[in-house]
């Protein structure tokens, strides 16, 4: 988007940088040394603010074709901020952590905002969207064939895959000839010449659509089926495959009671806004609700629910061991290879770089996936080249120990690879001189390289945890969480707490994003303090170091 | 007399290879076990896209057979060419553009001293903490909305994508560059400073030179990153020519794994070809000693 590059800028004696535990007074505003101001900067800033109007005018328009006004003062009052911020001499540092903040701030920060404003929401299948559309799609979906309702001949298509694409209904009416499209959004009335039209009435061809033939029709004959077209007097469904009629709607929403009227049975559902759905005197709910906010009833679910509360506390045991057996072992094994090729007299260290990271090459999903299947008890590799007969996944303790070998696999080559970065970064003379000075190699490595690498990778180290701590697919790739108790399918031996809450937010019983995001919170909250203990910790070695 | 000698030759070329065993060779025993323990399941995968029959039960540790058919099936049967362009495309461009921020942030975060930037730092660690996947109902809803105003970098496009990896750039690379920044010797840009260069001089000539190993390291990183980011990918690519790599090929064992097993281990090992590039483009830059002698005498 826009780079920071301020050529003219001011040169202080240190550019935005306080004099740190150094008692050198501030050279004061005035004297300055003014760097000089370069052609090059100049041009690379004015061409950059200009891509920057460019781009802001050209997202403008569709915001102001919305009407979107929250979304073009946003944006308006971005583009003034970038403008003021590059043009000034001041906020130095801002000029270098603003593009990436945006970024930031756009697509990691909002999104998680938003997401766990639904942990105090039953937003999930059933509570989607507003009351209105809870209404709507009670009443189309009890739309019954009436005598006297009119008959369509039906023809199935899409506008996009015939396998996955959104339906659309293309009906004929064989009294008047007139042809329609309609989908979840409504009918359309097609223009006649746009159509092809067999004799049997039925539409073979539709400019603009894609007309499934039987077998793909057929194969997607649950959709055909939950596809109802609203029109102004009830709604259009399918009849099979080749026949559609507009029905009338048995249940009515009614303003005045606030309750949903079945005129067949005359049985009524009353709105219970708490929930978000409409209950009858019996308390049958309807499955239609609306999503609403239930304050912090999440929240004490997960904390009292025995299904949801009963097996948190292994998992989280084994999800600490998971992240950390992760990390550590890939850390340990790929530091001690680091060294033992971080030598000048070693040759052909090239090679063995491109060998080893070849792991790290691989597409790692797929590697999960061939691990997987190198486990298999009967003709899986392991087993084959070692001689072994060890069911891996059917034991509690084997299947950790080999989702673990999976993740040194596919981890230590990362850790090599830092660590060679690292390494590289420490001047030679440190560990010359602790050589000539008489210290052993261990010596020198527990007294100078070892303390300098913790400095570079402790950060990197605390977030590989947080990845592994919450690494859903080396879990779903391999285990998927077995081996599972016979007594519990919910939570398996290899589960991490993320897999578990995923089993439970969007298993059997559906979608259920408001209770997944609570739980995500919990785990959140779990890795951010021990992530901020161990921060802490490096704040002192950052002092001594830096 | 004779005999004495050829002990003390003996023991002095036993002491000499001792030597050289203990200072390199050893080295080398470590590196090939590593190798070893590295090239195993690779070599399974090549022998499985090697492997006539192309299933998953007829596949040995070493290829049984030789046919390329695995290999034109793929091209042939799927759009195994879009993804591989679609894949490479937004790596790339994602990588570089990830590395290009942090380096900026790592910049201002190891050299200067503002207000807020341990707070900044630490806010950097816990956002990258929250579970990505959770929030993809959030981006799912968001980005529908963009798709209908702006259609370019909207779903089915990589520049979505793109945007939406952006919004990790700042994470664990700000981190690791910003420990690299700390060991360069500050009386290299002090200098420079002196010497009237501005911050952005400062920056750009004398920093990103100096820092090229971990640039290198680094965007290797975000480039496998990119390669092999899954779900996020699987929600925004639907059309069949719009998908990367990983959404393609996950679709192709998803239902068949035994008999599609060879054309996976086919485009597995394509799909390695573009990282091990971009691994050996980087090497020369990962040497050793950069900074030594740099800081005026």
């Amino acid at each position: 988007m826009s780079t920071s590059l301020s050529g003219p800028g001011s040169a202080e004696e240190a550019p935005g940088r306080k004099p740190v535990r150094r008692g050198l007074p501030r050279t004061p505003r005035t004297a300055r040394n003014h760097a000089p101001i370069t052609a090059t900067g100049l041009v690379v800033k004015v061409v950059l603010l200009g891509l920057v109007a460019g781009i802001a005018i050209w997202a403008a328009f569709p915001l102001v074709e919305a009407e979107h006004w929250v979304g073009l003062a946003i944006l308006a009052a971005t583009t003034a901020g970038l403008f003021y911020l590059y043009l000034s001499r001041r906020h130095i540092p801002a000029k270098y952590l603003v593009p990436g903040t945006i970024f930031l701030i756009a697509f990691q920060v909002f999104p998680v905002l938003y997401t766990a404003s639904t942990a105090f929401t039953n937003f999930g299948d059933g509570h989607r969207g507003s009351k209105d559309d809870a209404i709507v799609a009670i009443q189309t979906s009890s739309v019954q064939q009436v005598p006297g309702s009119t008959e369509y001949s039906l023809s199935i298509a899409t506008k996009g895959d015939p396998a996955t694409g959104a339906l659309v209904f293309l009906l004929s009416d064989p009294k008047t000839r007139e042809v329609f499209a309609g989908d979840a959004g409504g009918l359309r009335k097609l223009d006649a010449g746009d159509v092809t039209v067999s004799p049997t009435g039925k539409i073979t061809d539709a400019a603009g659509y894609t007309v499934l033939n039987f077998g793909q029709a057929s194969g997607r004959s649950k959709d055909i089926t939950d596809l109802v077209v609203p029109t102004a007097g009830g709604a259009v469904r399918s009849n099979g495959l080749s026949r559609a009629y507009e029905g009338k709607a048995v249940r009515a929403y009614d303003a005045g009671c606030d309750c949903v009227k079945d005129s067949e049975t005359g049985k009524t559902w009353t709105a219970d806004p708490a929930n978000g759905s409409f209950v009858a005197a019996d308390g049958e709910r309807l499955a239609q609700g609306w999503k609403v906010n239930v304050g912090l009833k999440n929240f004490t679910r997960v904390l009292t629910d025995p299904d949801i509360s009963g097996p948190f506390f292994g998992t989280l045991l084994w999800n600490f061991a998971f992240a950390i057996g992760s990390t550590g072992f890939t850390f340990l094994l790929g530091m001690a290879i680091a060294l033992a090729l971080h030598s000048p007299r070693m040759r052909g260290t090239n090679l063995y770089r491109v060998l080893l990271i070849l792991p790290y090459a691989m597409p790692s999903f797929a590697m999960l996936l061939v691990w997987r299947d190198m486990f298999n008890t009967d003709f899986g590799l392991v087993n084959d080249l070692f001689g072994l007969d060890i069911d891996w996944f059917g034991g509690t303790w084997s299947a950790r120990i080999a989702v673990l070998l999976v993740q040194l696999w596919l981890g230590y080559p990362y850790m090599f690879l830092v660590a060679t970065g690292a390494l590289q970064a420490i001047p030679r003379e440190l560990t010359e001189a602790t050589s000539v000075d008489g210290a052993s190699p261990w010596q020198s490595f527990r007294a100078v390289t070892l303390p300098l690498l913790l400095v570079a990778l402790s950060p990197l180290l605390i977030a590989s945890f947080a990845y592994n701590f919450n690494n859903v697919n080396a879990i779903l790739f391999t285990t998927e969480g077995g081996p599972f108790a016979p007594d519990n399918p919910t939570n398996g031996a290899t589960d991490l707490l993320i897999t578990y809450t995923y089993r439970l937010a969007f298993g059997a019983q559906g979608a259920e994003y408001g209770l997944a995001t609570t739980v995500s919170i919990f785990i959140f909250a779990i890795v951010a303090i021990v992530a901020a203990i161990s921060f802490s910790r490096t704040r002192k070695q950052e002092e001594v170091y830096s | 007399m004779s005999d004495a000698a050829a002990v003390a030759n003996r023991a002095r070329t036993g002491r000499s290879k001792g030597r050289w065993f203990a200072q390199v060779g050893w080295r080398h025993v470590v590196g090939v076990l590593a190798v070893a323990f590295s090239l195993f399941p690779i070599l399974f995968v090549i022998s499985a896209a090697l492997n006539p029959l192309g299933t998953l039960s007829s596949t040995e540790l070493l290829p049984t057979g030789a046919s390329l058919e695995n290999f034109t099936n793929l091209f042939q049967k799927t759009p195994f060419a879009h993804w591989f362009l679609n894949s490479l495309l937004l790596a790339g461009v994602a990588s570089f553009a990830s590395i290009f921020l942090s380096a900026l942030a790592a910049y201002a975060f190891s050299r200067m001293r503002f207000a807020g930037r341990r707070v900044g730092l630490l806010a950097l660690l816990l956002i990258q903490m929250f579970p990505q996947f959770l929030a993809i109902v959030a981006i799912f809803l968001i980005f529908t909305t963009v798709t209908d105003l702006w259609p370019v970098i909207g779903f089915n496009t990589p520049w979505g994508l793109f945007l939406l990896y952006m919004g990790t750039a700042l994470g664990a690379n700000t981190w690791l560059m910003k420990g690299f920044f700390d060991t360069l010797p500050k009386e290299l840009d002090e200098s420079a400073t002196m010497d009237g260069a501005s911050h952005a001089q400062v920056f750009f000539r004398i920093m990103l030179p100096l820092v090229a190993p971990i640039l290198a390291v680094t965007g290797l990183l975000a480039f496998i990153g990119s390669i092999n980011e899954f779900i996020i990918a699987n929600v925004f690519l639907t059309e069949p020519n719009s998908k990367t790599l990983a959404v393609g090929m996950f679709g192709m064992v998803a239902g068949e794994r035994n008999n599609n097993f060879g054309m996976f281990a086919a485009g597995t090992l394509l799909t390695a070809i573009p990282t091990v590039l971009v691994f050996q483009l980087l090497q020369r830059y990962i040497v050793s000693g950069l900074t030594a002698g740099a800081v005026k005498g």
